[in-house]
């Protein structure tokens, strides 16, 4: 039997060959054949899932409160440390030094990437701006995002503070940080669907024990990770409430 | 339930005695010290589903002033400010026993006497159809909300 594993669109690009490393790695470890799709957007990711394509998903909080409040999709591991953080930018040379400055009619630059534009547009909140009375310009990449602001198409752009923090310098160096969240509590989290939750507490031991020899430590750096941690029902199930709370 | 200790007050104050819906009477000292919340971040607390407080995280133990010992175990309403008017309470307790999400500006106290305005989120924590408590968060306002609420407040009181 094949299982289908698929990644959230928002993984840094710098780490795309990782996921098909670990793949391979967890196909080896399993010994089952898993194949893995990659999208570059959410739609289209989105429609694969509603048409039940997936076994193993590594889904963004956003995603993940579907996958297991409508999907009985189950939590399995996280990565240690790496919780989902967004960020907003202006241009290096902007006048805006607090979110309180900016005003309705706002020309936002962001991707698709709907934990960062939700988070983004709380920390807008204090200034009362919302998608109501701001124009939002939807790009493919946060690079693109970044070249909108440095060329002052938009007034800020909206970011995943890893993807931001990873900007070339050059890039960096034109842009500056307006505000940052600070929620520590939202991150991605590897779900399998109810065709591999049998394979639950395997899956959960293989993974946590990656950084125990050299191979499977490779396998995670080529993710960017230091660790799995393991993730139990509650967790998750706090994590969607509290996504619930901000989509208000 | 903690008692205000007036020697942890910053400040001049106000002594006034709240009674809350339990019954349950708490002697409160309020200074006209506001505290902004910060940007980016995110006040989380969990209950069970009497109200008493089972989980903070940082941020709120900064912003309300109090350490998780002093906080776990005890009623949410140990941030009630007294400029809030019980009938704002009333209605966050009705949504919530429909198991429906609430949201609302909410004046909190600290423990030092101060305040801070949040706009706040509580919703049911639903576990196989049983309810096991609250999640609340509160993020930062507007100020043009706040003084909305706050206009709105007065003619509750």
């Amino acid at each position: 039997m094949t299982y289908n594993f698929t990644v959230s669109p928002d993984f840094n690009p710098n780490h795309l060959s990782g996921w098909f490393i670990f793949n391979t790695w967890l196909q080896k470890t399993l010994d089952t054949g898993i194949h893995l799709e990659l999208y570059d957007d959410f739609d289209s990711q989105r429609r694969a899932i509603g048409d039940n394509k997936f076994d193993l998903i590594y889904a963004n909080p956003y995603d993940a409160s579907v996958l297991v409040r409508r999907k009985g999709f189950v939590p399995l591991v996280s990565p240690r440390d790496k919780s989902d953080e967004a960020i907003i930018a202006v241009r290096a040379d902007s006048a805006i030094t607090s979110v309180e400055e900016l005003k309705a009619g706002l020309r936002i630059s962001s991707t698709d990437d709907p934990d960062v534009n939700m988070m983004c547009m709380i920390m807008l909140e204090p200034a009362d701006l919302t998608v109501n009375n701001t124009l939002t310009k939807q790009s493919d990449s946060y690079v693109i995002v970044a070249k909108d602001l440095i060329r002052g198409d938009s007034d800020v752009g909206f970011f995943l503070e890893e993807t931001y923090n990873e900007l070339s310098n050059v890039i960096r160096s034109q842009l500056r940080t307006l505000v940052h969240s600070q929620i520590q509590l939202i991150n991605h989290v590897l779900l399998a669907g109810p065709g591999l939750a049998h394979k639950r507490d395997e899956i959960q031991g293989l993974l946590t024990d990656m950084g125990g020899c050299e191979k499977s430590k490779g396998v995670l750096d080529s993710l960017g990770f230091d660790a799995w941690d393991i993730v139990d029902q509650e967790d998750t199930e706090f994590m969607i409430d509290l996504m619930d709370t901000l989509e208000t | 339930m903690i008692s205000m200790n007036p020697a942890d007050v910053v400040g001049a104050y106000e002594e006034i005695e709240l009674q809350h819906a339990d019954g349950a009477v708490r002697r409160v000292y309020v200074t006209d010290v506001e505290m902004a919340m910060p940007d980016g971040r995110l006040i989380v607390s969990r209950t069970d589903p009497a109200g008493n407080i089972t989980h903070v995280n940082q941020s709120f133990m900064e912003m309300a002033g109090y350490t998780e010992e002093e906080l776990i175990g005890v009623p949410h309403y140990i941030l009630r400010h007294p400029d809030m008017p019980a009938v704002a309470f009333k209605g966050l307790w009705d949504t919530l026993k429909e198991n429906k999400k609430w949201h609302g500006y909410v004046k909190n106290l600290r423990k030092d006497g101060g305040f801070y305005w949040v706009y706040a989120t509580v919703i049911p924590n639903i576990r196989n159809g049983q309810l096991m408590g609250y999640t609340s968060v509160r993020r930062k306002p507007s100020r043009v909300k706040v003084a909305e609420a706050e206009a709105l407040y007065k003619t509750l009181m």
